[in-house]
């Protein structure tokens, strides 16, 4: 019996090992608007697809360890490396010096090269020296995008998202779009109005991204994960699959077999694109984005609400501070004020998420974005409930003075009650102008009405529906708290006066 | 009334030796101090304010005997509101000493701290005003008005606050508007409210900040009206006030302030016809025409 048991708990501690190190490596990428890196399946919108998606999983397989995608905002991906969000990035991140510099990459796992994107209808731009004389997009911070500064003779747009660059060449605001190799074949050539013309120009390569001096055993292993998908073909086999085995991957593979690889994933998404045109794809389509909507509605909901009780009380507390605090406490008041009235919000938000680990505070997106929305906003309502205690006039007070309350009588029973009055509906517009802000902690990872908006759109092109939908679904969220302020403004109305004959 | 009520207190406010004989039951034999401070209701003493340096008050003093019926006249700007405030510590005087009752509050150029915050409240427990703009409790109707002061300050239970403001109003000649809201009422009914809403703190003294100012002629009649009766109740009242004809008629002592100062005070009448500083008499000839 007790050898038993001294096997079992050996059997037991043999297994922790095991379990950690099975836990899952987090990788992170921005899966909006990121065809055919990392995207929402068309066909199915809670798989995630991608060659990088694929590429991970059999690399994840090979070390013996699961992967966990973590979602995050472009500009988000690489600060949140640095917190240790997730081990990895893994999302087109080129291998440049100066990434290096600041980055660990493992060995290259794509190597690719800029592509021109034309108008269909467009002659004569097919190759890097002849885009000179118009006006070329592409996206921040690529190698397109350094080739064509140095181009004086060239008007350069850059983006942030690819599917604005290619909506601006449909449109005729560009003449053409010099760009990554996949997404010129995804965007360019899959788009019936565009066209991929002329050799490839330059040469780039796309690493793993670890943080500077981190995890180097889990890098040395997706080393070998990713040398022994070279040598046995499986790179190669994903690649194909998705129609992006270039012929610099032949060069720096060594590997220049043509193996049947049917581009099945290439071709699936073509047709899923395609059965996307129709009317009634559309409104099916549109009927399925209704979930995917409900629940950004309600982070946008959950968010704004939390932030406005914390805004209106702190507001309040402000307010009162300044007015009628003492003196040191009054100017601090004020100093918070005048310091967040004048800076952006957007910068607030970032602060907190990705500035505030620096001094060891450490907060969950949601948590961060109510913070910054509601420490923001309570800076205008200290302003707006100031105003309205102003607007009381001076007599009020003093009336109430005489009549021998003190001063916090006179102030909750006299000046705040009519002060209410005045900055009640300010409030109300307050609270819908932050619910349309809260789409500004979408840069924080959370995936709140905003965030689906750009996801839905940009997998299907379709800016516009998708727009209308998510419009709406600010106007339905928007209604409950103007009627819900006139409600509890009537109810003030009543309650005021039974409170003092009760 | 009028005559009746001026006439009871005629002689206590000219010559307050004679009151001291004649009504004082507490001034037993030998008993020590002056006597005529059980019928003080009210006594400042060399009240000093100013203002950012600027004077406005210079050592002002005036005591005030239960149930008369004073008015403070003067040209404006001379520290009338500022010296009446100053009663109630509305305006906290630079220099001096206030009682009223039993309460004193003692001024000495020193910050105004907590513990004078506190002595002012129990000070003010005794006092009342009204003033010139009304200052009712716009969201509150007339009757939460008359209300609140007792609810929140005293305590009184709502049945007993109820039914004491509904006396007030109906003793104002409000009893109608109970329900209504101040907005909805005339200049005259809201100062009437407004008197009602003091009152209902059972004050020892009224105070009034020109309460006729901003009414026409038969809406100050009201008012007036409710403030006589209250001096035929034997209420004490301070008036500053900018209408002769009451101040003449109605008061038992008039106290004439320029500069910052009483110049003089006195029976209306004697004062009228034979006023003794020349400020007075250029004063009471201008505003005559
Ligand atoms: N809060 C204040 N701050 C600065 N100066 C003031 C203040 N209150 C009153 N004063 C000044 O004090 C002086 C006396 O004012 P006060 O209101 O007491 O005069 P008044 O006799 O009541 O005049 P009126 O008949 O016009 O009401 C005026 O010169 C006025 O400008
Ligand atoms: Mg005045």
């Amino acid at each position: 019996m007790i050898s038993f048991l001294i096997r079992l708990a050996l059997c037991l501690a043999s297994l922790l090992p095991a379990a950690g190190w099975s836990a899952p490596v987090r990788w992170a990428s921005d899966g909006t608007s990121n065809v055919p890196y990392l995207f929402h399946d068309p066909a199915d919108q809670s798989r995630m697809a991608g060659f990088e998606n694929d590429i991970v999983t059999e690399l994840g397989r090979r070390i013996g360890r699961d992967t966990e995608f973590v979602q995050n905002d472009w500009d988000g991906l690489i600060p949140g490396l640095q917190r240790g969000f997730y081990e990895m990035v893994i999302d087109g991140i080129e291998m440049t010096p100066e990434h290096m510099e600041a980055l660990d990459f493992s060995k290259p796992y794509y190597v690719t090269s800029e592509r021109i994107v034309v108008r269909r209808d467009q002659a004569g731009l097919d190759s890097f020296e002849r885009l000179g004389g118009h006006t070329i997009g592409t996206l921040k911070d690529t190698l397109a995008e350094r080739m064509l500064r140095e181009r004086a003779d060239v008007t350069l747009r850059t983006y942030d998202e690819e599917s604005n660059v290619f909506a601006d060449l449909r449109d005729g605001r560009l003449d053409a779009v010099l760009i990554d190799g996949p997404i010129a074949l995804y965007y360019g050539e899959a788009d019936p109005m565009l066209r991929l013309v002329g050799p490839p120009v330059g040469q780039l390569s796309y690493g793993i991204a670890f943080r500077k001096g981190a995890n180097v055993l889990l890098r040395q292993k997706m080393d070998a994960a990713i040398e022994s998908m070279v040598r046995d073909g499986s790179l190669h086999r994903i690649l194909a699959r998705w129609n992006l085995w270039t012929p610099e991957m032949a060069e720096w593979t060594g590997d220049h077999a043509e193996p049947a690889i049917s581009p099945d994933e290439w071709t699936r998404y073509l047709n899923a694109i395609r059965k996307s045109q129709g009317m009634k794809a559309r409104m099916e389509r549109y009927v399925g984005f209704l979930p995917l909507i409900f629940r950004g509605a309600l982070m946008t909901l959950a968010v704004s609400a939390c932030a406005m009780c914390l805004a209106v009380l702190l507001g309040m507390i402000l307010a009162l501070l300044r007015r009628y605090g003492p003196g040191w406490a009054g100017l601090l008041a004020g100093l918070y004020i005048e310091v967040v009235r004048g800076t952006p919000l957007l910068i607030q938000i970032l602060f907190i998420f990705y500035g505030l680990p620096a001094i060891g505070v450490r907060l969950s997106p949601f948590v961060a974005g109510v913070l910054g929305l509601g420490l923001n906003y309570a800076a205008y309502e200290a302003e707006n409930y100031r105003a309205g205690l102003q607007s009381v006039a001076r007599g009020q007070m003093e009336a109430a003075t005489a009549l021998n309350m003190t001063h916090t009588q006179a102030l909750r029973y006299v000046v705040v009650p009519q002060a209410f009055r005045v900055v009640v509906p300010v409030m109300t517009n307050d609270f819908i102008s932050l619910l349309k802000d809260s789409s500004l902690v979408s840069i924080i990872t959370l995936t709140e009405l905003s965030q689906t908006y750009v996801r839905l759109s940009s997998t299907y092109f379709d800016y516009f529906g998708t727009g209308l939908m998510v419009g709406a679904a600010y106007l339905l969220l928007g209604l409950p708290f103007v009627r819900l302020a006139k409600m509890a403004e009537r109810r003030l109305a009543v309650s005021e006066r039974r409170s003092v004959r009760n | 009334m009028v005559a009746s009520s001026s006439m009871f207190f005629a002689g206590c406010s000219k010559l307050p030796e004679i009151i001291l004989q004649s009504d004082d039951q507490n001034a037993g034999p030998g008993s020590p101090g002056p006597a005529f401070s059980v019928e003080t209701v009210l006594r400042a003493e060399n009240i000093s304010k100013a203002f950012d340096g600027h004077v406005v008050l210079r050592d002002v003093s005036l005591s005030v005997m239960r149930g008369e019926l004073i008015s403070i006249i003067g040209p404006s700007g001379c520290g009338k509101s500022t010296f009446l405030r100053c009663l109630n510590f509305l305006e906290i005087p630079d220099d001096g000493v206030v009682t009223i009752a039993d309460d004193t509050i003692r001024r000495n150029r020193g910050p105004w701290k907590a513990k004078d915050e506190a002595q002012a409240h129990q000070l003010r427990a005794h006092v009342g005003m009204v003033f010139q703009s009304f200052n009712l409790f716009p969201h509150r109707t007339v009757l939460d008005n008359v209300m609140l002061a007792p609810r929140v300050v005293k305590r009184t239970s709502a049945p007993v606050a109820e039914a004491e403001a509904r006396d007030l109003l109906d003793k104002v000649g409000l009893g109608a508007a109970a329900l209504r809201y101040p907005g909805t009422l005339s200049g005259g009914q809201q100062q009437r409210a407004a008197i009602a809403r003091a009152l209902a703190m059972r004050p020892e003294v009224m105070l009034y900040d020109e309460p006729t100012s901003a009414l026409d002629p038969r809406m100050s009649e009201e008012v007036l009206g409710v403030m006589r009766a209250l001096d035929e109740e034997g209420m004490t009242q301070i008036v500053v006030t900018h209408d002769m004809r009451f101040a003449r008629a109605a008061s038992d002592r008039t106290v004439f302030m320029e500069g910052g100062g009483i110049v003089e005070s006195g029976d209306p009448d004697l004062m009228w016809d034979n006023p003794t500083d020349p400020r007075t008499r250029a004063f009471l000839g201008s505003s005559l025409r």
